[in-house]
């Protein structure tokens, strides 16, 4: 397997999660977008541990660790969401700009 | 540096080709449909298609986590927010903002520079794939003899996610004055 493969799929995954996190205006979208973003960098990781053989498994093991860390962040993101949704019964982005300069 | 070519590919180049394929076709239909749980269920093929190119990596307990965590709960979780939130169930034109264009423009340019980098860096490199190299035997050698301590500050992370979660979906618990 040659190692351009799985880096190419995972930079254009990357890419479309930046698209989502730019373009989008509904917040869980949003999310959706970074969930896509962790998981480019996952592949770059799997892909990069089998290509070197580590011994100690850094990026595999690292994966399952991005794998928890993405799924607490999706937690306390749509916690956050559903906060927002209650005292402004909107979760647009650009709806939301009381921090704003006007 | 190695002597393998990239003409012909070989068969587990075609497979992780095509996944990869289903998995930025999907991946694409998420950051671009109008349904926005149509967007949560594209998610589910992208990592479905995922978890498949870790299989053709040799990294297979990474695939079964993948297919559990993500597809079974993280998936479940964005749904449940979209209830929750009341979102429009169908069609609904105003789900991207106005800067579409500049969002647009900024991930072609992040494309083109990853791609390029990556393409220019490793365009020699080769991964000998061994089977065995990604079981759960040796991932749970490995995190419980080398990885104990990262492994234990994520399970608090982890409780104290869920402590904060539910702190901050409830109404009824008020600050201290």
């Amino acid at each position: 397997m040659h190692v351009v493969y799985p880096a190419v799929v995972a930079a254009l995954l990357f890419s479309i999660g930046v698209y989502g996190v730019l373009a989008r205006r509904n917040t869980i979208l949003v999310l959706m977008s970074v969930e896509l973003m962790l998981n480019a960098v996952n592949l770059n990781l799997v892909a990069f541990d089998v290509w070197l053989r580590d011994v100690l498994h850094s990026g595999q093991v690292l994966t399952l660790f991005v794998i928890v860390i993405a799924a607490a962040e999706v937690g306390i993101g749509l916690a956050i969401v559903l906060a927002v949704f209650r005292t402004r019964k909107a979760i647009e982005l650009d709806r939301l700009r009381e921090l704003g300069e006007p | 540096m190695s002597g393998v070519g990239f003409w012909p590919p070989s068969v587990l180049e075609v497979v992780f080709l095509l996944l990869g394929l289903v998995a930025v076709g999907s991946a694409l239909l998420v950051v671009t449909t109008r349904q926005l749980v149509h967007a949560a269920l594209w998610l589910v093929v992208c990592f479905g298609a995922l978890a498949g190119c870790y299989l053709v990596l040799t990294a297979e307990f990474v695939a079964w986590v993948q297919v559990l965590i993500y597809v079974g709960a993280v998936v479940v979780l964005l749904l449940f927010g979209i209830m929750l939130t009341r979102a429009p169930i169908g069609r609904s034109d105003d789900l991207d903002s106005g800067n579409r264009v500049v969002a647009a423009v900024v991930a072609v340019a992040t494309a083109g520079v990853l791609v390029s980098v990556v393409v220019g860096g490793f365009q020699h490199a080769y991964a000998d794939l061994r089977p065995g190299a990604g079981s759960a035997e040796e991932l749970g050698a490995s995190i419980f003899r080398n990885w104990v301590l990262p492994f234990e500050a994520l399970s608090v992370l982890l409780l104290a996610a869920l402590i904060g979660a539910i702190v901050l979906s409830r109404t009824d618990i008020k600050g201290r004055r």
